[in-house]
């Protein structure tokens, strides 16, 4: 597409541009034809004291000038500048990005085919190829699961072997593929208000193992019953078809404290994990699948 | 003539004088404190308010506006009459201009830590307060070209020309930038989307260098120097050339900030032909305010007010060939978005800025007051912590900066990144130390510099001068 709406802007710029630069050179020359000599005051004074020689313009940096200019206008013949004209080197910013990554893929990725190519449990053990996981990873994943994988609120921990939609290299290598969007409704409604929030959060405690309020968890389990097992499957235990999370391990995504699991359960959750096909192309995909499975698997 | 008549009108000149060494150190406090969460991130104690995304525009508003500004209005007003042999025009105008401006820095102090901010880089503050700026500009304007208007001598000083066009682009700069619909109170929203609002925001930033923080502070060393030397300007032929090739060039640079973005191939290129062009101008000015000392050398040794003025000169020189080096595409891959950028603002900022400024006021201030300086020994202790501040906050962000670039493109055998980004943090943290080190010493000068100076105006009178006449034209 043109960057202008009409041919007449791509002149106006080529005038304005073209023209201030012819215009500077006749200020130089102009100024610089004029006779003068060295240390002869122009006459004009002002608070008294305040005079203005009028010497010459120093050569060198007359020369720096004119440099300057000729090398604007080699550069606006060599590169686009001058409106809509191209210019001779046929250079765009977009053309000299696509050139690098050609030039890196042809370098590259032969070792990356090679790799792809390779079982991702095999290739968790291939210390070439999990260094370059572990360099993928920083660069990629670390915003979120954090530079150890340990993950922070809301980015899951990846290297407790606890795993949301699956932890065989096929759904790891889905997930970082495609991506997932976990969504958790917001129950506050239907389960009437803080009192059946409580009762439910009580309930959910009770399932990770924790002392809780057995009235309390009974009545939340009576809840529980009829509206969460739909997901998170009778007694807790999650479903990785889903992503609904193990409630009975005491691994929490959103945080663990009473009142971060009632905000869950009230309010609702969203995670989303982007999906990384286009953007990192299947074989980087592939390495980093091998790299999180490595890191739960380290004494396999 | 009566009394009033025959004197200049100093009053105003005093109260920004004095406002800008207070803006100064309340600027380069906040500067200092947000360089040092820089380097100890624990110093925003949690707290919105004190966090480094919201004191950093007040810092650079206090600095830039306030010190800078102050500066500037203390000495175009002081400038603009004694080389016009006049007194101010619209007096009372030239009075609102000082109250307008600091309702304008109180305003910034209070809404920026608040939260409220256009977003626009240098230009944060929101629509009700650049009304206000407007306002308080045209009024400037008026006061300014007034003044001009009535002068007693035919000839227009070199520092008025600087500070006219200064005047006369800030206005259209800070205009057409703000352009904004609110919404409400205090929120609005440019008028202009994408790739053109950078566009403008960068055209009105790199000119806010240009013409604010450049062409100003040229009219400041076209008087200051020549007048503390008592020696002429270089060459007038050459003030001529530089000044019209600065105003026309600057305009253009703005696209060497968006280098490699959205922003067409064309724009990018002509961006980077001009700034290079912009080189020989800006040398013009250093050239013109050092050898004006041509003859007089040995006064450097012994004058400190001069060495600030001559010292800035050559900040200035050093930082106009760096900002034309950075702005070449291949220069600029490395250098975006590292410390350099800010080590080459700063070397702008402290070192020619500032350093001018603060020779001005060493200059200006006695002079106001119908005194000596208090201490001459005080103006070279200063001198000294200043320079050493500068030096080494230059330097830490050059060697910071290049290794930030290099590190973020640094690759390994099989093609992926050498280093993470934290990594690349973690290898700056030395030299954020060495940079909030070498901003406190400068804060530290100016402490000094407010304590000579409050000595001096206390043994002082506030004494307005009487106008001379003008020389007869040879």
């Amino acid at each position: 597409m043109s960057d202008f709406t009409s041919e007449f802007w791509s002149w106006f710029i080529i005038a304005i541009a073209g023209g201030g630069i012819i215009w500077l050179f006749f200020l130089l020359a102009g100024t610089n034809r004029a006779e003068t000599e060295e240390g002869v005051p122009t006459g004009h004074v002002w608070d008294e004291d305040l005079q203005e020689l009028n010497n010459p313009l120093p050569r060198w940096w007359l020369y720096m000038f004119y440099f300057t200019l000729f090398f604007a206008i080699g550069y606006l013949i060599l590169y686009p500048g001058m409106g809509s004209y191209k210019g001779l080197l046929g250079w765009t910013e977009v053309g000299e990005y696509e050139a690098e990554v050609a030039a890196a893929d042809a370098e590259f990725g032969p070792l990356f085919e090679k790799f792809e190519k390779t079982p991702i449990a095999e290739l968790a053990t291939d210390e070439a190829a999990m260094n370059a996981g572990e360099r993928l990873f920083v660069t990629y994943c670390a915003v979120c699961h954090g530079s150890d994988a340990r993950g922070a609120p809301g980015f899951p921990n990846l290297r407790d072997n606890d795993w949301l939609y699956g932890g065989s290299p096929e759904q790891i290598e889905a997930t970082i593929l495609h991506g997932r969007m976990g969504t958790m409704p917001a129950w506050e409604g239907p389960l009437g208000g803080d009192e059946g929030v409580n009762q439910v959060a009580t309930y959910v405690m009770s399932i990770a193992g924790r002392d809780v309020d057995e009235k309390l968890a009974a009545a939340g389990k009576e809840k529980f019953d009829m509206f969460c097992v739909g997901c998170h499957m009778p007694g807790g235990t999650g479903n990785e078809a889903l992503g609904a999370p193990n409630l009975s391990n005491n691994i929490w995504l959103y945080g663990g404290s009473p009142r971060s699991i009632k905000e869950t359960i009230a309010k609702g959750r969203n995670g989303r994990m982007p999906a990384h096909s286009e953007f990192l192309g299947t074989a980087k995909s592939h390495i980093l699948a091998a790299y999180v499975y490595s890191l739960s698997h380290e004494s396999d | 003539m009566n009394n009033e008549t025959m004197t200049y009108d100093y009053s105003v000149v005093r109260q920004f004088a004095i406002m800008t060494v207070v803006l100064g150190i309340v600027g380069m406090l906040v500067g200092v404190f947000i360089a040092s969460q820089m380097a100890w991130p624990a110093l925003n104690f949690d707290t919105p308010w004190l966090s480094f995304g919201r004191l950093r525009p007040l810092h650079t508003n206090a600095v830039v506006f306030g010190f800078g500004g102050c500066a500037l209005f203390a000495t175009s007003y002081y400038v603009v009459q004694r080389t016009c042999h006049t007194r101010l025009f619209a007096p009372a105008l030239a009075q609102f201009t000082f109250i307008g401006w600091m309702l304008v820095i109180v305003s910034a102090v209070i809404t920026l830590p608040l939260g409220y901010t256009s977003s626009k880089e240098y230009a944060e503050l929101e629509w009700p307060i650049d009304l206000l700026i407007t306002v308080v500009w045209i009024s400037y304007a008026v006061v300014f070209f007034g003044t001009i208007a009535k002068r007693r001598v035919k000839h227009i000083y070199v520092a008025n020309w600087f500070f006219g066009s200064f005047i006369l682009t800030v206005a259209l700069l800070h205009v057409v930038n703000s352009a904004a619909l609110p919404v409400s109170f205090m929120k609005s929203y440019s008028v202009y989307s994408g790739v053109q609002d950078a566009m403008v925001q960068w055209w009105y930033g790199h000119n806010a260098v240009g013409f604010f923080l450049t062409a100003g502070f040229l009219g400041i060393m076209y008087y200051f120097i020549p007048k503390q030397a008592e020696r002429p300007v270089y060459s007038y032929r050459l003030s001529v050339v530089h000044f019209w090739a600065l105003a026309f060039t600057y305009i253009w640079a703005g696209p060497h900030h968006l280098h490699y973005t959205a922003l067409p191939d064309w724009t990018q290129s002509l961006g980077m032909a001009f700034s290079l062009i912009l080189l020989a101008p800006s040398w013009g000015g250093m050239i013109n305010g050092i050898m004006t000392l041509s003859g007089a050398w040995e006064k450097l040794r012994t004058d400190p007010i001069l060495k600030f003025l001559i010292v800035s000169v050559s900040f200035y020189g050093m930082s106009t060939f760096e900002g034309p080096m950075m702005a070449i595409k291949t220069v600029n891959a490395l250098s975006h978005y590292t410390d350099w950028t800010v080590g080459h603002v700063h070397s702008g900022a402290l070192g020619w800025v500032a350093m001018v400024s603060i020779g001005a006021m060493y200059f200006l201030i006695p002079k106001l007051f119908n005194t000596e300086i208090y201490s001459k020994k005080l103006i070279e202790t200063h001198f000294w912590i200043a320079t050493i501040g500068i030096v080494l906050y230059i330097t830490s962000m050059w060697i910071s900066g290049i290794m930030q670039g290099l590190m973020w493109r640094a690759i390994n055998a099989d093609g992926t990144l050498t280093y993470s980004f934290v990594e690349s943090v973690q290898a700056m943290h030395p030299f954020y130390i060495v940079r909030a080190s070498g901003g406190a010493l400068f804060l530290t000068g100016m402490l000094i510099m407010a304590y000579n100076l409050y000595k001096t105006i206390a043994q002082g009178k506030a004494v307005n001068a009487v106008i001379p006449e003008p020389a007869a034209a040879h």
